[in-house]
């Protein structure tokens, strides 16, 4: 005991020392979440999970707060959330996920409503964040559950030295679309000595090629503006799937392949975006990350030499009350440019964060601020510069402010056209918002992507796959309960009547 | 606590015990008897309880899962009976296509298929009700053909007509192909490494590290290797003239590319189970049929056979069985894909639980494991059991 008592003395003496310079020290050394674990869970990295990391850590010397990530399979992030906060084990405080997602959680009385948050916070200026990220994409009913993180939409790449060398002009229909395919695929594209091809999509089922076809439908189908929506008539809840618009969606998409890779029907986006970015593909469809993706390491191939523009407009569109295409018009086309009606397409929506709506208060406030910090302009206007991060722009700032892409390694004219794309897309009132009701991900991944699946296979017409997503929207529909959907989905759009 | 007064006695435990000195066994000694008596079932208790709580649970509750509508809320479970409709549409309503395939009208040759195998079956059942019927057997023979027809009559209705069939003729497609390849294969390397040859203990090492790897590797390798376009193996595809060619693009080669991947991995498993067996094989009798101038097909055929078929029928049943639930490999590599051609029932079961669609994917599941019980049931019980029995 003796012993013990010598070596333990010093030591006590010592940290009782040590006490005592901490209590009297200033203030600001006691941090505000000192001892507050948010605990996050979203996709695999690096794509969304590093950066959430990495600033993590930036935030945990701010604030004490500490934030853990955890990373699981896209496929299963959906479910994982759910089944997390709905069977009570609430291991996850916060979730970064598709903000199409939301309404199921909302509905389920999972996430929590950051309305007064965002009010009482002075940083986010709320303002900056383009109106459609900010009115649909954050909000569920008319209240802010979601932080936007990652602004997401489709946009149509193009190889602007390739299409320049030719005399050809940036495509703005689907027919001419298919005419710059087909008059660059199969030339060499990227010096190496081998054909490459006139048009990259990723068509994997199962993967992101749903997506891709309500891209391409959207503007066939939406023609009044974001609230007029894209999937179902709101007075009725019935599809508007079934019909000559999305049948001509589903052929150009097959039609698209006839210049893409061989077994492009078995290619994911990573795929996809492994050949745009050694040169490989004069025309492709994806989200915001090619601009960011050609200045990183491996884009060199393609930096600052591919152009971007909106998803491609159509002349004709849907008369829904027969179901077949007709020609644009002032009516009914009120927002079409030279006669060609546009919608792109806000695919996903966007990598949003939401919290628990169980989580402890202070966890919750903790797990906003970090939100928050990840969405200010300080932060996000650089992180939507570096492509491996997965962030696309959804700021006003981030798209006047040529200074960080420039500094990114953009030409000011690369940074202008591919900030001009997104500008274009985000400013059109009539860009189509995701579905957000209960049971998207089976009326969007299950339903839709096997009928389209099986459609590029071969195995039915267009018109059959149409009419069966249509039936097999009307059983999930059913399921969920008609009336309770009509009102989510009317809610989602902004009708409040 | 004794019964009885005359020359026995007998125990609570209904064991007749002798009169006399016996009869005033003690309480503790009846227990420790007890104890004994009981021991086997007290030892295996713990496994039982655990095979209870983890196994049987789970298949009781998706069981009511597969009758049921259930969504998840804050908390709380709204669970919907819905009695057969998770099945019914399944057989009959909008999932017909994916489960069983679409059918549009039976061909010439889908009806001879039918006729024969309709004729074949109900020939076997007069046979066996002729020689030796016994209810159960009938029964059980009953059911086992009834599948064998129903199954008969998907195929006629689909491969047969030029129709595309459904997850349950995937699953079927790669449970019969794929182990039927790899056993051929892997008896093959089992009896070539069972002979006396230079290198054979690297050979084994060799064949058997395949099945150390798991199959989400396998599944990844495989797309990789096979990709065309840009994957390693791309400037080679490119020389032999098949740089045009996307295999995960027609139905068959991707359902082969699927079942050369799987059969990559599982040959080792038949192999190393085979070579013990063939290990064990009595040298002294091949020696004496070599002796006697049997060629080494007759030695094979009448000596060595015979004494690793029930090895060889339990090494197969047990890789049915995995067959039958094989996921791994077309979720990575073609994700069902092109279409629903390469979807096998558990993967038809994933993404319905995937979407939380817990109601149809419970119900798929109990249809796999009917259709694997019968049909595993019948291999065993009819194929395997009778060549086993001694005539």
């Amino acid at each position: 005991m003796y012993h013990v008592g010598k070596v333990l003395s010093p030591l006590l003496l010592g940290a009782m020392a040590m006490a005592g310079v901490a209590a009297s020290g200033p203030a600001a050394a006691q941090k505000m979440y000192d001892g507050v674990t948010v605990r996050i869970m979203t996709r695999p990295g690096p794509v969304i999970a590093q950066r959430l990391v990495e600033r993590g850590k930036e935030f945990t010397e701010m604030t004490g707060a500490k934030i853990e990530v955890a990373e699981v399979p896209f496929a299963e992030l959906f479910q994982k959330l759910l089944t997390d906060w709905a069977t009570g084990t609430n291991s996850i405080d916060v979730g970064v996920f598709a903000s199409s997602w939301a309404p199921e959680y909302v509905d389920a009385g999972l996430l929590q409503d950051l309305t007064d948050y965002v009010a009482k916070d002075t940083k986010i200026e709320i303002n900056d964040i383009a109106p459609f990220f900010r009115e649909y994409n954050q909000k569920v009913g008319g209240k802010t559950y979601l932080i936007t993180v990652d602004g997401d939409f489709q946009m149509v790449y193009y190889r602007k030295d390739i299409l320049d060398q030719m005399g050809l002009k940036p495509p703005r229909t689907w027919d001419e679309y298919h005419a710059v395919a087909a008059a660059t695929d199969g030339k060499d594209l990227n010096g190496d000595g081998t054909p490459d091809f006139g048009s990259c999509m990723f068509k994997k089922r199962n993967a992101q090629s749903y997506f891709a076809i309500m891209s391409i439908a959207a503007a066939y189908v939406q023609t009044q503006g974001t609230s007029e929506g894209m999937f179902f008539d709101p007075a009725t809840m019935k599809p508007l799937v079934n019909n000559e618009a999305w049948a001509e969606a589903f052929k150009i998409y097959k039609k698209n392949g006839e210049y893409g890779p061989p077994d492009e029907l078995n290619h994911d986006i990573g795929d996809t975006r492994a050949l745009v970015t050694t040169g490989r593909c004069a025309l492709a469809i994806d989200w915001g990350d090619i601009g960011p993706l050609s200045l990183d390491p491996g884009g060199e191939a393609i930096k600052n030499k591919m152009g971007a523009t909106v998803m491609m407009g159509t002349k004709k569109v849907l008369d829904k009350a027969t179901g077949k295409l007709v020609d644009c018009d002032a009516t009914r086309c009120p927002h079409a440019i030279d006669g060609i009606n546009y919608s792109p397409f806000a695919a996903f929506g966007g990598w949003t964060g939401g919290i628990n709506a169980k989580a402890d208060d202070k966890v919750k406030q903790a797990g906003y601020d970090f939100l928050s910090y990840m969405n200010q302009a300080a932060q996000s206007n650089v992180d939507v510069t570096i492509g491996w991060t997965g962030y696309n722009p959804y700021r006003n700032s981030q798209l006047d402010n040529l200074e960080p892409w420039i500094k990114a390694g953009f030409t000011e004219e690369s940074a202008k056209n591919y900030l001009g794309a997104i500008k274009d897309s985000l400013n059109n009132p009539n860009m189509a918002s995701d579905l957000k009701i209960p049971g998207t991900a089976e009326y969007q991944g299950v339903v839709l992507d096997r009928e389209l699946a099986r459609f590029l296979a071969g195995e039915i017409t267009a018109e059959e796959a149409v009419a069966n997503v249509e039936t097999g929207w009307e059983e999930i529909t059913e399921r969920f309960g008609r009336d309770e959907q009509k009102n989510l989905y009317k809610a989602s759009l902004g009708i409040t009547n | 606590m004794t019964s009885g007064t005359g020359a026995t006695t007998t125990s609570r435990l209904g064991r007749v015990a002798p009169a006399g000195p016996n009869a005033s066994v003690t309480t503790r000694a009846r227990l420790n008897e007890w104890l004994d008596r009981q021991s086997r079932q007290l030892f295996i208790a713990p496994a039982v309880i655990i095979i209870l709580i983890f196994s049987v649970f789970p298949t009781i509750a998706s069981l009511v899962l597969a009758f049921s509508n259930i969504r998840l809320r804050a908390g709380s479970y709204q669970v919907q009976f819905v009695g057969l409709r998770n099945f019914r549409k399944q057989f009959f309503g909008t999932e017909q296509f994916h489960f069983l395939g679409t059918f549009t009208s039976i061909s010439l040759l889908g009806w001879i298929v039918t006729i024969a195998s309709a004729a074949s079956l109900i020939w076997w059942l007069y046979r066996y009700a002729k020689r030796d019927f016994t209810i159960l057997g009938f029964i059980g023979r009953l059911i086992t053909a009834s599948m064998g027809f129903g199954l008969a009559l998907l195929f006629s209705a689909t491969l047969f007509s030029g129709n595309p069939f459904g997850t349950l003729g995937v699953t079927i497609f790669y449970v019969i192909v794929g182990c039927t390849i790899q056993f051929l294969i892997g008896l093959g390397l089992a009896v070539l490494c069972a002979q006396p040859i230079k290198g054979r203990t690297f050979f084994r090492v060799v064949f058997f590290i395949p099945l150390m790897i798991t199959p989400i590797g396998i599944g990844y390798s495989f797309r990789m290797l096979a990709d065309t376009t840009k994957g390693p193996f791309s400037p080679i595809w490119q020389w032999i003239g098949l740089g045009d060619f996307g295999w995960a693009n027609h139905a068959w080669t991707a359902r082969l590319f699927i079942v050369i991947g799987d059969s990559w991995q599982w040959i080792p498993f038949i192999f190393v189970i085979l070579l013990a067996a063939l290990e064990n094989v009595s040298r002294d009798q091949v020696e004496a049929g070599q002796v006697d101038g049997a060629s080494g097909w007759q030695v094979f055929k009448e000596i060595t056979w015979p004494q690793i078929a029930p090895v060889a029928a339990t090494v197969m049943l047990i890789r049915i069985i995995e067959a039958f639930k094989l996921v791994d490999l077309p979720n990575i590599m073609t994700s069902g894909g092109p279409g629903i051609a390469t979807e096998s029932m558990t993967l038809h079961s994933f993404f319905a639980w995937r979407a939380l669609n817990l109601g149809d994917s419970a119900a798929i599941a109990y249809l796999l494991l009917f259709v694997t019980v019968v049909l595993c049931v019948s291999f065993f019980n009819l194929l395997v059991l009778k060549r086993l029995r001694p005539a």
